[in-house]
């Protein structure tokens, strides 16, 4: 699969040399964490709404199986058609052999991380139909030239309002506008007329509903609804893991969701839709379909990381995460940034494929403490560091390095000696400085910091001299 | 290989990776079964549910979701009422009004309405609503043949008429009420807050992305 997972480091280093992309983030950084902050004191307990949230989501993962059955039952018995999907190769051929069925010729699209998984845009503009992104920061982004979000929220958050101006002027050949209301109005007035034309619609779904075969889709601008009511064909594409059983879960989940993802106490729509329209309708698509995809999930399920399965993609990792803050999402290479993303890459991509992002994080726990869902994601990214060990794949020299160390600290007698040792060359090597800019050992770990310089003692020998005074 | 097989086969991995046998199949069906059957509820923040007090929070949250609200005493009252708004708007007094809503003497107000769904052209929308929502000031439309989606979604302006006596605490209760009304969930439930808005250009909330720019809310006090 292409990813740009693989090249972390070289992503990251561009991100910090770019000027623009800095302001950007320096820009947005800090305005979803305050809103957050304060619109989850709005529930009297947060703390308990996640926990109820966290049980209610590990309930379905642990009978996965029967439930994605049941929302099959009661989807197909509403007549929608549910298909299941290996991969995004997969995907993207049904969605294909349904817009051929359907002579579809254009295809308006809500926001759906997994079709960016799948590469959709591609294949569909390859099979002759035409894919029109409609939230706002995803079509800014197609217009750019297929741009990837950076974020899963707030997809085109790296951009600023001036570039967004070029782009709007540059694409839709109109005088060039510098006012964000003037803009979002362009934006719906050429989207209008594509949803107005759209023989078929895609949507991700925020959550199955198993009870009642339905699903929940959270959106603010509107597009959700238009493209799953105007056009005849609603096609939706989400992971296997969404299903959630009853109504009262998707109340539960909608107080955590919208309020951890923009700070909002709800989006302002939350459609739950069920089946295909009615002979007597006015709109409404007349085929739905669902696909269920595995994409690497089936295999999380039953391993140490199911706790990510939980996750409900609100974005809070990330807009707490002080790697994402200073690199943005780009450089995560694939679709999920932040912390979320650095532990479900490598778990749907391969461990190997992605082997810099468990390492893009500081533990810090901010990411853990925000999660709606409880996912323990500074443990994850620990245990995915523990996997690059067991299976050899760190760099010789760290391996050799930590084989060394780990002889060295079973002999305490030869540990001290090179304790001492070291702690003499290093206050040699800082030469009186009170750190040393740049490490031979080390190269790279100095490039991003200064190593403090040691006083010349170990704490052993001050620990002997106090003792003995 | 085809999608009943592929089925097959992802069902299948995950029952394996689940360690799923004939005997804990049974015990896993009781408990979805069970789940369904249960329809519990999480932790709920406290609402106030005597009848003023939910009027009073909707009203109190349905403003802090940038909606505008209008009370009358009466349903009668509603048609006015919406004229009167539709005048300080600058809006011309025509509109796009759900069937069920047809009856009422909109040309006693000086209304000019069309009974049906909403296409492009339409200004202005007028709606009822199944219940509507006070932890968050939240209309509930469940769509239907003379209460059709696109009402509420096409036109630049959306009114919606709202009796006091459909306001109910959470959206654990809006779907309970679904339950017991209509058996099954309609096509499509719309949840709606406050007129449509986007962030996605420097996080600055602009109203009016692809839905309405104004929603305004009738909120009608005393049963007819």
């Amino acid at each position: 699969m292409e990813t740009g997972s693989r090249r972390f480091k070289a992503n990251a280093a561009a991100a910090l040399a770019n000027p623009v992309l800095q302001g950007n983030l320096r820009m947005a950084k800090g305005k979803f964490i305050d809103k957050r902050a304060i619109a989850i004191k709005e529930i009297d307990d947060f703390e308990a709404t996640r926990e109820a949230a966290k049980n209610l989501r590990n309930a379905v993962l642990e009978n996965l199986d029967l439930w994605l059955e049941k929302f099959e039952e009661a989807a197909t018995a509403r007549g929608a058609t549910v298909l299941w999907a290996k991969d995004g190769a997969e995907i993207c051929r049904h969605v294909v052999e349904i817009g051929k069925k359907h002579g579809v010729k254009k295809a308006v699209k809500s926001k759906s991380m997994l079709s960016e998984e799948a590469g959709l845009n591609h294949a569909l503009a390859a099979a002759g139909i035409q894919p029109v992104e409609t939230d706002l920061g995803e079509y800014i982004l197609q217009i750019n030239d297929n741009e990837r979000p950076s974020h899963i929220i707030a997809p085109a958050v790296h951009k600023c309002l001036d570039e967004v101006a070029d782009l709007f002027h540059a694409t839709h050949r109109t005088p060039r506008k510098t006012g964000i209301p003037a803009l979002t109005r362009e934006a719906r007035e050429v989207l209008r007329e594509h949803f107005l034309t759209a023989e078929m619609g895609i949507s991700g779904g925020n959550f199955l509903i198993a009870e009642t075969g339905s699903v929940a889709l959270v959106t603010n601008e509107g597009n959700g609804r238009m493209v799953t009511t105007l056009p005849r064909v609603h096609v939706v594409i989400t992971g296997i893991e969404k299903v959630i059983p009853t109504l009262e879960d998707l109340a539960t989940l909608m107080r955590l969701l919208p309020r951890s993802a923009t700070g909002q106490s709800i989006s302002n729509y939350v459609s739950v839709l069920t089946g295909t329209k009615g002979p007597d309708d006015h709109d409404g698509p007349e085929h739905l379909y669902f696909i269920l995809v595995d994409n690497g999930r089936a295999d999380v399920i039953g391993s140490e990381f199911q706790d990510m399965l939980r996750c409900i993609r609100c974005g809070a990792c990330m807009n707490h995460c002080p790697v994402y803050q200073t690199i943005g999402g780009h450089a995560y290479g694939w679709v999920y940034p932040g912390p979320m993303g650095a532990v479900l890459t490598p778990l749907y991509l391969g461990i190997e494929n992605a082997i810099d992002l468990p390492h893009a994080a500081t533990l810090c726990n901010q990411c853990g403490v925000v999660c709606p869902v409880n996912i323990p994601l500074p443990d994850l990214l620990r245990k995915l560091r523990e996997k690059q060990v067991e299976r050899k794949l760190r760099p010789w020299s760290e391996r050799i390095g930590l084989k060394a160390w780990a002889w060295a600290a079973s002999h305490p007698g030869l540990y001290a000696f090179g304790a001492r040792l070291a702690a003499r060359y290093l206050k040699w090597l800082a030469g009186g400085e009170a750190s040393i800019p740049v490490l031979g050992a080390a190269p790279e770990w100095t490039a991003g910091r200064d190593f403090p310089a040691p006083e010349g003692r170990t704490f052993r020998e001050l620990y002997a001299q106090r003792k003995k005074s | 290989m085809s999608s009943g097989s592929r089925r097959e086969d992802i069902l299948g991995r995950v029952r394996a990776r689940l360690g799923r046998d004939a005997a804990n199949a049974a015990a896993g069906r009781a408990a979805v079964e069970a789940t369904l059957a249960a329809q519990a509820q999480g932790p709920r923040p406290a609402v106030d549910t005597q009848d003023s007090a939910l009027a009073r929070r909707f009203v109190e949250k349905s403003l802090a979701q940038s909606s505008s609200v209008d009370s009358v005493a009466t349903l009668a009252a509603a048609p006015a009422a919406v004229a009167r708004y539709l005048a300080g708007q600058n809006l011309p007094p025509q509109a796009v009004v759900w069937p069920s809503l047809a009856g009422l003497d909109w040309a006693g107000a000086g209304m000019t309405i069309e009974a049906r769904g909403a296409v492009d052209a339409d200004l202005v929308g007028i709606t009822g609503c199944f219940c509507a929502v006070a932890e968050t000031g939240t209309l509930m439309l469940c769509g239907a043949p003379d209460a059709p989606a696109t009402v509420s979604l096409l036109p630049e302006t959306h009114i919606a008429i709202v009796p006091a006596s459909r306001i109910v605490p959470g959206m654990e209760e809006a779907f309970a009420l679904a339950r017991a009304e209509l058996g099954r969930l309609p096509r499509a439930v719309n949840f709606i807050s406050g007129p449509s808005r986007t962030g996605d250009i420097e996080q600055t909330i602009v109203l009016g992305a692809h839905g309405p720019y104004r929603v305004h809310l009738v909120v009608v006090t005393a049963e007819e």
